[in-house]
């Protein structure tokens, strides 16, 4: 693999020291970080600096499956990720980065009569969302992947134009556009503290010195809670380990991602050949440990050779585990929260922020650029969680894997 | 020339891949395995690695001993899929398995 030009990226690693100053720092070097940087860069706010306390791809961004799907229970999630898959589809154009963006659709699976009616009711709002999904029966799902047991299979829903990509190089390619547009990559720079100023604006500490800031976003996903605990801002958000694993590479077979509601199964087969995938573990303790455990390949394992037998005899080269950063009600928490204006909030995306990342990034960048500010940002506030109008955010439970 | 000394032989590797990567800044044992892709193969870095170290350790100028190894993962050799499916850590109500790596 090779990727990228003659560009150096990242500051730390040329000595650079920190800015004294800038107009937005963004703490948090994950795709939702980046993604936000790279669209304020572009349109035309660069005194933008992005800290990471590790390298880039080291927390949840680069430890996801990298499914892009448009398979949603509430309209607007369905709406915002239609808009995202457009711009996976046009990420290599625009970035100059190739991610390896595959639409070979998703298929999810339903073993009971009861998941297939809640499929029929997320097809239906989706399908009047303008998706090209639709319902299968079990036969009809081994159409799509003819290696399929059919066994205990009610039904199924398929939306070819969801996808796959790479996590990294996604990374990697708003790293390097932002960073050409003037934004200032920090990695390894670890955020020790913030003072609140008194008339305004912020003054963010490192262990590398210390940026003035007139606005300071948090999107440090799981650990965005030790973040906002800095300026006294406390989050409903709980860190949910989730494991994954890849396979020695297959010649193509594959098309879609394939997803069993009952056990949260997922996998894929990526564009280097591996089968790459997950399944939840019932009664897992908040964590943010990122270790193995024999545990999850057996479960994995099982549900997956029961499901494509033939893939019994194939290798697992490597498994590792990334934290879910989950909210109360499955949505997001965005905007700034009561009390510290100029303080931003990107965190909560139970899992799901990596696909949500280019749409969210650039809705972010419009308001914080002086543009629309999108609906999501009144919705998806920090105090719909207490007080008056707690509870009237449509709950998002299609929240799998 | 560089282009054609080969330092991940399960990936495909160069040497001008890693000097390419380190270049940029991603210059850490970790970014080097993501922006290359050395070390994720089938030998997982059992071969590749100590070489690969040297040159990270090289190019920052320090001590080679002071580069540690990326994350192992596991498990410690390519396994198939069902003696995992039959292993009894497989019932997610069980407590066994739950040891990290």
């Amino acid at each position: 693999m090779a990727f990228g030009s003659d560009l150096v990226i990242d500051r730390t690693r040329s000595g650079e020291p920190l800015p004294e100053r800038a107009e937005l720092v963004i703490i948090g070097a994950g795709v939702m970080g980046l993604s936000i940087a790279y669209n304020t860069a572009k349109r035309g706010l660069t005194d933008v600096v992005v800290l990471d306390r590790g390298y880039l791809a080291e927390g949840a961004s680069g430890r996801n499956g990298g499914g892009v799907r448009q398979q949603w229970s509430t309209e607007l999630n369905v709406r915002l990720m239609a808009e995202s898959v457009e711009m996976c589809r046009r990420f290599a154009k625009e970035l100059e980065f190739n991610v390896w963006f595959r639409q070979g659709g998703y298929l999810f699976l339903a073993r009971s009569a009861a998941e297939v009616s809640r499929l029929e009711k997320n097809v239906e709002l989706q399908r009047r969302c303008g998706i090209p999904v639709r319902m299968l029966d079990a036969e009809g799902a081994r159409d799509i992947v003819p290696e399929l047991s059919l066994d205990g299979i009610a039904g199924a829903a398929y939306n070819p134009s969801d996808g796959i990509l790479f996590p990294w190089p996604f990374l990697w390619g708003y790293a390097q556009q932002a960073t050409k547009l003037g934004v200032k990559l920090h990695t390894f720079t670890p955020c020790v503290g913030i003072d609140v100023e008194p008339g305004g604006g912020f003054v963010v500490h490192t262990e590398r010195g210390s940026v003035r800031a007139a606005r300071v976003l948090d999107a440090c996903g799981a650990w965005s809670g030790e973040v906002s605990c800095m300026v006294g801002v406390e989050l409903p958000t709980w860190p949910i380990r989730h494991e994954i694993c890849s396979s020695e590479p297959l010649k193509p077979f594959l098309r879609p991602m394939v997803s069993e509601l009952s056990s949260g199964l997922y996998f894929s087969q990526s564009m280097r050949g591996e089968i790459v995938g997950g399944v939840s573990l019932p009664n897992e303790a908040p964590t943010l440990s990122m270790g193995s455990r024999l545990k999850f390949l057996a479960h994995y394992s099982r549900r997956l050779v029961s499901l494509i037998p033939r893939l019994g005899n194939v290798k697992v080269l490597r498994q590792w585990a990334g934290p879910y950063d989950m909210s109360p009600d499955g949505n997001p928490i965005l905007g700034e929260p009561p009390g510290v204006p100029g303080f931003f909030l990107c965190c909560g995306f139970v899992g799901h922020g990596f696909m949500m990342a280019p749409v969210v990034g650039k809705l972010y960048a419009e308001w914080l650029t002086g543009g629309d500010k999108h609906e999501i940002f009144g919705l998806h506030t920090l105090d719909r969680f207490h007080g008056a109008g707690a509870g009237d955010v449509a709950k998002e439970d299609f929240n799998i894997g | 020339m560089k282009g054609k000394i080969i330092v991940c032989r399960c990936e495909d590797v160069t040497l001008h891949d890693v000097e390419h990567s380190i270049e940029l800044g991603y210059a850490d044992i970790e970014e080097v395995k993501r922006f290359t892709g050395f070390g994720t193969g089938p030998c997982q870095g059992k071969e590749c690695m100590a070489l690969i170290a040297r040159i990270v350790a090289e190019r920052a100028g320090v001590e080679a001993a002071s580069v540690p190894a990326f994350t192992s993962r596991p498990p410690i050799a390519p396994t198939p899929l069902r003696l995992f499916a039959r292993d009894p850590a497989g019932d997610p109500d069980d407590g066994a398995g739950s040891e990290e790596r």
